[in-house]
């Protein structure tokens, strides 16, 4: 493989809003999470429901903050490594990505203050409301980010005028049927982040033997919460899948690692796919289900790759594995959190150690299935950046030369390790110190712009913290 | 249409350098201090500000995507070196103010980066601009000067210049709101950082009269643009004054009026050229339906409000950082 301009840069954006998402999606997660407790507090008037709600403040602080730091270089990416892209197809990307940026920037700055440090000077409604708000606003955030993407993927609404694309219907570009799968489907994955994040902190303090009333809720609602959503989320992730196969059928034979036209189409569970002969090796498939997954019927003809020109082909294995790893998550998450919740229904969760240990270990899952759900997505689009329209390699920059494209995937793989590195250790150190029980003190540091503030430790000893949580 | 969104993005861009200038600025000068408490007290001075300052950066950068989509592409790939050494350093400088209070030992580090890359940032926007004045090759509204073909000594002769000017306005700001070393330290900064920036206006002026740059003949061809270096002038005039008589309240807004007086200098002079001498405004612009789906929503009700925003949070924070109220 040849490293060119168009593949270093392809291989900068997918580094770059990899390592983006991650912080998204368990911030939006959190947020809906954080209203949940705020309003239960309000209901409850139970103090343990604030503590929570003022433990994972942090936590959101910081991922909020890498978040937006790493957001900022989505913005100009465009630019810098898609100019062609970028020229074309601003008027209506640039449009929906401006929506993004003013109500991201409007939300957060008026609502998020409040957050940090408003809890005394706003009436305890109201404070509930600025929660909520911001829930609103990353939710909106995510809205816009998947009315864009799904325009890449089912392009409604233009037409194309002196090499530009120029949008002639609005409404057909946001309540496009695309978007409002997909971003139900991205809503509900940040949704189950949040929820197994939570989950696998409570498992790990029941583990540790601490914080066992903050623990015992965080367990219990991050599991019930994935116990209500996973299913929801597969359903989703069926809708997802329909309109891969009704508008995007080459995605979706490489997806179902389907080659030739089948009738009744077989499923292909799992299989080593061959590209260079178009066959698969060690195939496991299920008869007639195929059909039955891509058309609801028992006899329809499925489509397979070989009817597609080999230049309009994705890169087969990377959707085709991609997807079965999310899905593979998906089912894992499923057995956590049913499990999980019929255990903690019958308060039997403390004594299966091997079960908190999985829940533990099992943070990663949503964020694995994030992943490769976004990998399935894009690989499987190309060879196009607008499906059937633009394609990927003529999007590029045209003048951009290898050395210079390396240099950037460099310094943004060097930036980018650096900060999550410290990032990461810094959420560690929260988790590991767990839910103070300092309550109040809005720290006099936080201010409303700038989100990790609100982080700073309170530096208290073990002993001292036992106490105040009253253990 | 057009000119509405063109007076926003002014105004976001005008907005950004004013605002993200002085933390900037903040960030060079930390660097000629070593003393924790002067740098303690000068992040206190920015640190309730930076993030929504370079927030402009952002909205200025998708307001250009969206409403100018032809410029957007041109110059962000023209400048591709330069941009990404600017979101470096921006990144780092960035994560620094909450990094560097996590650590006794690693604090150098995050010290370097808050300094170096705000040095970086900023001498990589003044390159841009002067780059932009100098003229970039294009053809047919293509660029074609390769890699470092924004590269010239007037556009390091710039990148110099916006980091004296930002150290300025970062020295004003320092003056606003710290008090004892802090604010003495300023004060002895500001007139070397003033003489440097002149010497510096001047050579460019000598540069662009030497090169014949096609900016200088809109300035002969219209000169009531001159009133804008006369603005220039009596602000500089009042500064000067303000700094004799330790007024500590005014040379900041007299600064920022000279940046104003620069930035309308530089707009008037590229218009209507948005790429100056190859892109104009109209040819830039997206089309109608972009435009008026833009102005429906974020232009006419979440613009107004982001600017109350801005003006409510500095009120907030107005007034001398107070040395006790310690962040951490």
């Amino acid at each position: 493989m040849e490293f060119t301009a168009l593949l270093l840069s392809r291989l900068q954006f997918a580094f770059t809003i990899s390592f983006h998402i991650i912080f998204p999606s368990f911030s939006i997660g959190l947020a809906a999470w954080l209203t949940v407790l705020e309003a239960l507090h309000l209901w409850t008037g139970r103090p343990v429901y604030r503590l929570v709600f003022e433990f994972w403040l942090k936590i959101f602080g910081v991922a909020f903050g890498l978040g937006v730091v790493s957001g900022i270089v989505m913005g100009f990416q465009f630019g810098t490594n898609w100019s062609e892209f970028a020229g074309m197809a601003g008027s209506i990307q640039g449009v929906l990505l401006s929506y993004e940026t003013f109500t991201a920037f409007f939300l957060e700055a008026s609502f998020f203050g409040i957050l940090l440090f408003g809890r005394s000077r706003v009436p305890p409604w109201f404070y509930l409301f600025s929660t909520a708000m911001v829930a609103l606003g990353t939710t909106l955030s995510a809205f816009w980010i998947m009315a864009n993407n799904s325009w890449m993927q089912v392009p409604v609404g233009y037409a194309v005028e002196n090499g530009k694309f120029v949008p002639n219907d609005w409404l057909a570009i946001l309540f496009n049927g695309v978007a409002w799968v997909r971003f139900p489907h991205m809503l509900l994955a940040s949704y189950l982040t949040g929820a197994f994040c939570v989950a696998a902190t409570g498992a790990w303090y029941l583990l540790r033997g601490e914080f066992h009333a903050e623990a015992r809720i965080m367990l219990r609602m991050g599991l019930f919460l994935g116990a209500v959503l996973v299913p929801v989320q597969l359903f989703f992730g069926h809708l997802v899948g329909d309109y891969v196969h009704d508008k995007q059928p080459v995605k979706f034979a490489a997806i179902e690692g389907r080659w030739h036209d089948e009738q009744p189409a077989s499923e292909v569970l799992i299989a080593i796919p061959d590209p260079a002969t178009e066959t698969n090796h060690y195939a496991i498939s299920v008869p007639i289900l195929g059909s039955l997954i891509g058309s609801m019927s028992f006899t329809s003809k499925e489509v397979g790759l070989t009817d597609f020109p080999p230049q309009n082909r994705p890169p087969m294995l990377i959707p085709f594995f991609a997807f079965r790893i999310m899905v593979g998550c998906g089912f894992a998450m499923l057995f956590l959190a049913w499990y999980g919740s019929y255990l903690s229904v019958t308060e039997r969760i403390g004594e299966k150690r091997w079960m908190l240990w999985l829940i533990f270990l099992g943070f990663p899952l949503p964020w694995i299935a994030i992943l490769t759900g976004w990998f399935t997505a894009e690989v499987g689009r190309q060879p196009w950046v607008v499906y059937g329209v633009l394609r990927t390699a003529d999007a590029v920059t045209p003048f951009l030369t290898a050395p210079t494209a390396l240099v950037s995937l460099l310094v943004y793989c060097v930036v980018y390790s650096f900060i999550f590195t410290f990032g990461t250790y810094y959420v560690h150190r929260l988790l590991r110190a767990g839910p103070a029980g300092s309550l109040v003190e809005p720290p006099a540091a936080a201010i409303p712009n700038r989100p990790m503030s609100v982080a700073a430790e309170h530096h208290l000893t073990p002993t001292a913290r036992r106490l105040a949580t009253g253990e | 249409m057009v000119i509405f969104w063109v007076a926003i993005l002014a105004v976001s861009i005008l907005l950004y350098v004013l605002l993200d200038g002085f933390d900037l600025g903040v960030g060079i000068l930390f660097g000629t201090t070593g003393d924790e408490q002067r740098r303690h007290a000068m992040l206190s001075a920015v640190a309730p500000m930076w993030d929504g300052n370079e927030t402009w950066l952002v909205v200025a950068g998708v307001i250009l995507w969206g409403a100018f989509p032809p410029v957007y592409a041109t110059l962000f790939s023209a400048f591709y070196l330069p941009l990404l050494l600017m979101l470096a350093g921006l990144i780092l400088r960035g994560v620094a103010f909450e990094y560097r209070y996590k650590t006794e030992r690693m604090r150098w580090i995050w010290d370097a980066g808050f300094a170096g890359g705000s040095l970086v940032a900023a001498f990589m926007q003044g390159m841009t601009v002067g780059a932009l004045v100098e003229g970039l090759p294009l053809s047919n509204g293509h660029y074609t000067g390769g890699e470092f073909g924004w590269f010239s000594l007037f556009a390091v002769l710039c990148g110099v210049g916006l980091c004296l000017g930002y150290a300025l306005l970062g020295a004003c700001w320092l003056v606003r709101k710290c008090e004892g070393d802090v604010r003495e330290e300023a004060y002895r900064l500001i007139p070397y950082l003033a003489v440097g920036l002149l010497a510096f206006l001047v050579v460019v002026f000598a540069y662009a009269l030497a090169e014949h740059l096609q900016v200088m003949h809109r300035w002969l061809e219209r000169p009531y643009l001159f009133v804008f270096p006369a603005i220039g002038v009596i602000a500089a005039l009042v500064a000067a004054e303000s700094v004799r008589s330790r007024r500590d309240g005014v040379p900041y807004y007299m600064v920022a009026l000279i940046f104003a007086a620069a930035f309308g200098t530089l707009a008037i002079s590229f218009w209507p050229y948005m790429i100056p001498f190859s892109i104009t405004i109209q040819e830039a612009a997206a089309p109608h339906s972009s435009l008026a789906f833009m102005f429906w929503g974020e232009g006419l009700f979440v613009f107004p409000l982001m600017l109350l925003y801005t003006v409510i949070s500095y009120s907030v924070f107005r007034g001398k950082v107070r040395p006790t109220a310690g962040h951490y």
